[in-house]
């Protein structure tokens, strides 16, 4: 994925190019507002990591409104240290797609983004989700491996079609707890883990190869290659 | 008034602007400018209802006589005026009667008055001032009349003894005028000096704070006054203040031991990494470094969540929503991980409670205290869930069959930082249920803990809306 990076640290930035980059991602840096913008408006991103307290005149939120405003619809997640929940409603308002708050994990980052360039890329509505033998019919809310039906409770189902429609793709515990509970608070202990190892109970147990995969230091994977 | 920290640089070189700009001489100014006032008005009437009533009543009786002089001068002439003149005269008992008729020329015909000047009388005038009366000096009030035959009559009165009444009266008004105005000087500085004293006690523990001693109170003087009452309110508030700031003391406290032993933990993991020489044994060294600075992370963010929701900052999410819709959420996401432990959990809620609130917060709230409750219950336990509407209340409770809390520390738990020395084993930051508290008092409620014999029961106890309110999701955040 072509990712923008618009951020004024230079050591955040450097970690952050550094990793996108050594997970296969092609990254501009930016380490200013207007630069940012000049960036934005006149290449193709899939995805644009945008920091809110910018030097140069112009800072992320302005940024984000001016090239909305153009009609760009490139996803764009907010890092910022403003962590208060007035500001992580104002970087929505303002057209953003994500918000995470410094300090953060690079995995949560680098998840994040590939979430969202992803998002970007399907938007036609699917009525059916498939990785290796495992099967999900969307209308009839059924479940099937090697054919086999499975029995999933309701929220057994979202998560599992969270983790289906984002295959491929480390899926941390936050992303998690924000799509299939949809609340943004911190859980303490990971009760997340609880609930994959339910799931992954009824999908797995029993076949020849497992789906759902742990990462360490990170989250989950649903994928089909052990 | 100047606030009292900041007091004029040199005070003592202009004593007289800053005596008239103090409240105190400005209320006896007040004070004295009313009693002059008075005073002023009193004597006014009172010199009114006295000398100008004995000035009206001379007037009333000259006026008299000459109606009916004039009359008998209209009956019979000058001659018949004159006998009745000399008549008028010999039955004045009060001798105080002045007449006087002229003819054209000026001939006296009758009367007790030596001829006054011609010049300083005109017809119909009002004349007083001294005369001779009866070859005796004195003074009068008279009145000019000049009659159709060209001759001229003179009535008046002797008002020489009226006048040295209505000096007298004069005076008394004077005097007593200059003595209201002394009084209320003299009463005026007493009650700047009685405010100053008042007052003095409040500056000096004003100041005393300034300078950092918070341990003053304003003295009452036992009067059970208005200054009393003001004394009274500033040394609550002080007490507050005093709450207040221990309560930052025992913050910061914590927080310099609860997040300086996780760094001196880091640092030391950090030296240890250093020290690898073997690539495997450094990596491990680095992901203990990294999972010890998430939990300081952890703490910090709790703590200004906390600092957040009680600045009330967090009040701008505030959205009607169900609770029992909820609450199941927060049942579904640890009742897994209570059977994970062994534990029976147990989820009584109704099928609706609809409410206006923070839905992160409450859920928070809520994940804060099943949390505690599924971490101190052994296995075999029961943690319960319920949540119920009574009277104008919403409860919130979260009971368990764990080892509870000994009731001398119940009040504390809620404190930043608080652990009780049996959970001092379990991973938690000890802001879990400080963050409980703040969300139930965001919510305008309160939380409480009992004994639930045994175990512990958290309740959380908010105001229900007075009218049904339809729950909706008022924002949703993008995953």
């Amino acid at each position: 994925m072509r990712i923008l990076l618009v951020e004024d640290d230079e050591d955040v930035a450097r970690f952050v190019t550094k990793g996108l980059r050594e997970s296969g991602h092609t990254v501009d840096h930016a380490d200013q507002g207007r630069d940012g913008l000049f960036l934005a408006a006149s290449e193709n991103y899939d995805v644009i990591v945008l920091d809110r307290m910018l030097p140069g005149g112009m800072d992320g939120l302005r940024l984000l409104e001016t090239l909305r405003a153009t009609g760009a619809k490139v996803p764009v997640l907010f890092l910022s240290a403003l962590a208060q929940v007035d500001e992580r409603v104002k970087g929505l308002k303002a057209g953003g797609d994500d918000y995470l708050t410094k300090p953060f994990a690079f995995t949560e980052l680098l998840a994040r983004v590939e979430a969202l360039g992803r998002r970007g890329r399907s938007d036609a509505p699917t009525t059916r989700l498939s990785v290796a033998d495992l099967e999900m019919d969307l209308l009839a809310r059924s479940v099937k491996r090697c054919g086999k039906p499975i029995e999933l409770q309701p929220r057994e189902f979202r998560l599992l079609e969270f983790l289906m429609r984002h295959a491929g793709q480390v899926v941390t515990r936050t992303m998690l707890l924000e799509a299939v509970w949809d609340y943004h608070f911190d859980p303490q202990t990971n009760v997340i883990d609880v609930h994959v190892s339910r799931l992954r109970q009824k999908i797995d147990r029993g076949f020849s190869f497992p789906l759902i995969h742990t990462v360490r230091n990170a989250g989950y994977m649903l994928r089909a290659e052990a | 008034m100047s606030p009292p920290l900041t007091l004029p640089p040199d005070p003592a070189d202009r004593p007289f602007l800053r005596l008239v700009r103090s409240t105190g001489f400005k209320l006896a100014a007040l004070h004295a400018v009313l009693i002059v006032v008075s005073a002023v008005a009193l004597s006014a009437f009172f010199w009114w209802s006295t000398a100008g009533y004995l000035n009206r009543q001379t007037d009333l009786a000259v006026r008299t006589d000459v109606q009916l002089l004039t009359a008998r001068w209209h009956a019979g002439g000058t001659e018949a005026l004159a006998p009745a003149i000399e008549q008028k005269l010999a039955e004045d008992a009060d001798d105080e009667e002045i007449y006087l008729l002229t003819d054209q020329v000026g001939r006296v015909l009758a009367g007790n008055i030596e001829q006054l000047s011609p010049s300083s009388l005109h017809e119909g005038d009002w004349h007083e001032g001294p005369i001779l009366r009866d070859g005796q000096a004195t003074v009068g009030r008279i009145y000019a009349l000049d009659l159709p035959d060209g001759s001229r009559l003179l009535v008046g009165r002797d008002v020489k003894q009226r006048l040295e009444l209505r000096e007298l009266v004069g005076n008394a008004v004077l005097y007593g005028t200059l003595l209201a105005l002394i009084l209320a000087a003299i009463g005026g500085l007493l009650v700047r000096r009685l405010l100053q004293s008042r007052l003095a006690p409040v500056a000096a523990t004003a100041t005393a704070i300034g300078h950092g001693d918070l341990s003053h109170r304003v003295p009452l003087s036992g009067a059970d006054d208005d200054f009393d009452h003001l004394a009274e309110t500033v040394n609550a508030m002080l007490d507050r203040i005093g709450v207040l700031m221990d309560g930052v003391r025992e913050v910061s406290n914590a927080i310099a031991h609860d997040l300086r032993t996780p760094l001196a933990r880091l640092r030391g993991r950090l030296e240890e990494a250093l020290e690898q020489t073997d690539a495997a044994n450094l990596r491990a060294a680095v992901e203990r470094g990294i999972a010890e600075l998430d939990g300081i992370i952890g703490v910090f963010q709790a703590l200004l969540r906390i600092a957040e929701i009680e600045a009330g900052a967090r009040r701008s999410a505030f959205a009607g929503l169900d609770l029992a819709a909820l609450l199941a959420d927060a049942g579904d996401l640890y009742g897994a991980a209570a059977d994970e432990r062994g534990l029976v959990f147990v989820v009584d809620l109704p099928p609706s409670l609809p409410m206006v609130g923070d839905r992160d917060m409450l859920l928070q709230a809520a994940a804060n205290l099943l949390d505690n409750a599924i971490k101190f219950t052994p296995p075999g336990g029961q943690v319960r869930l319920a949540a119920a509407r009574r009277g104008g209340d919403i409860e919130i409770t979260v009971s368990d069959s764990g080892p509870g809390i000994p009731a001398g520390d119940r009040g504390k738990v809620v404190e930043r930082f608080y652990r009780a020395e049996a959970s001092r084993g379990t991973p938690g930051s000890g802001l879990g249920l400080a963050l409980v508290q703040a969300v139930a008092q965001l919510h305008g409620g309160t939380l409480a803990f009992e004994d639930a014999g045994p175990g512990l029961r958290a309740t959380i106890t908010l105001p229900a809306p007075e009218k049904p309110l339809e729950p909706e999701h008022a924002y949703v955040m993008a995953g």
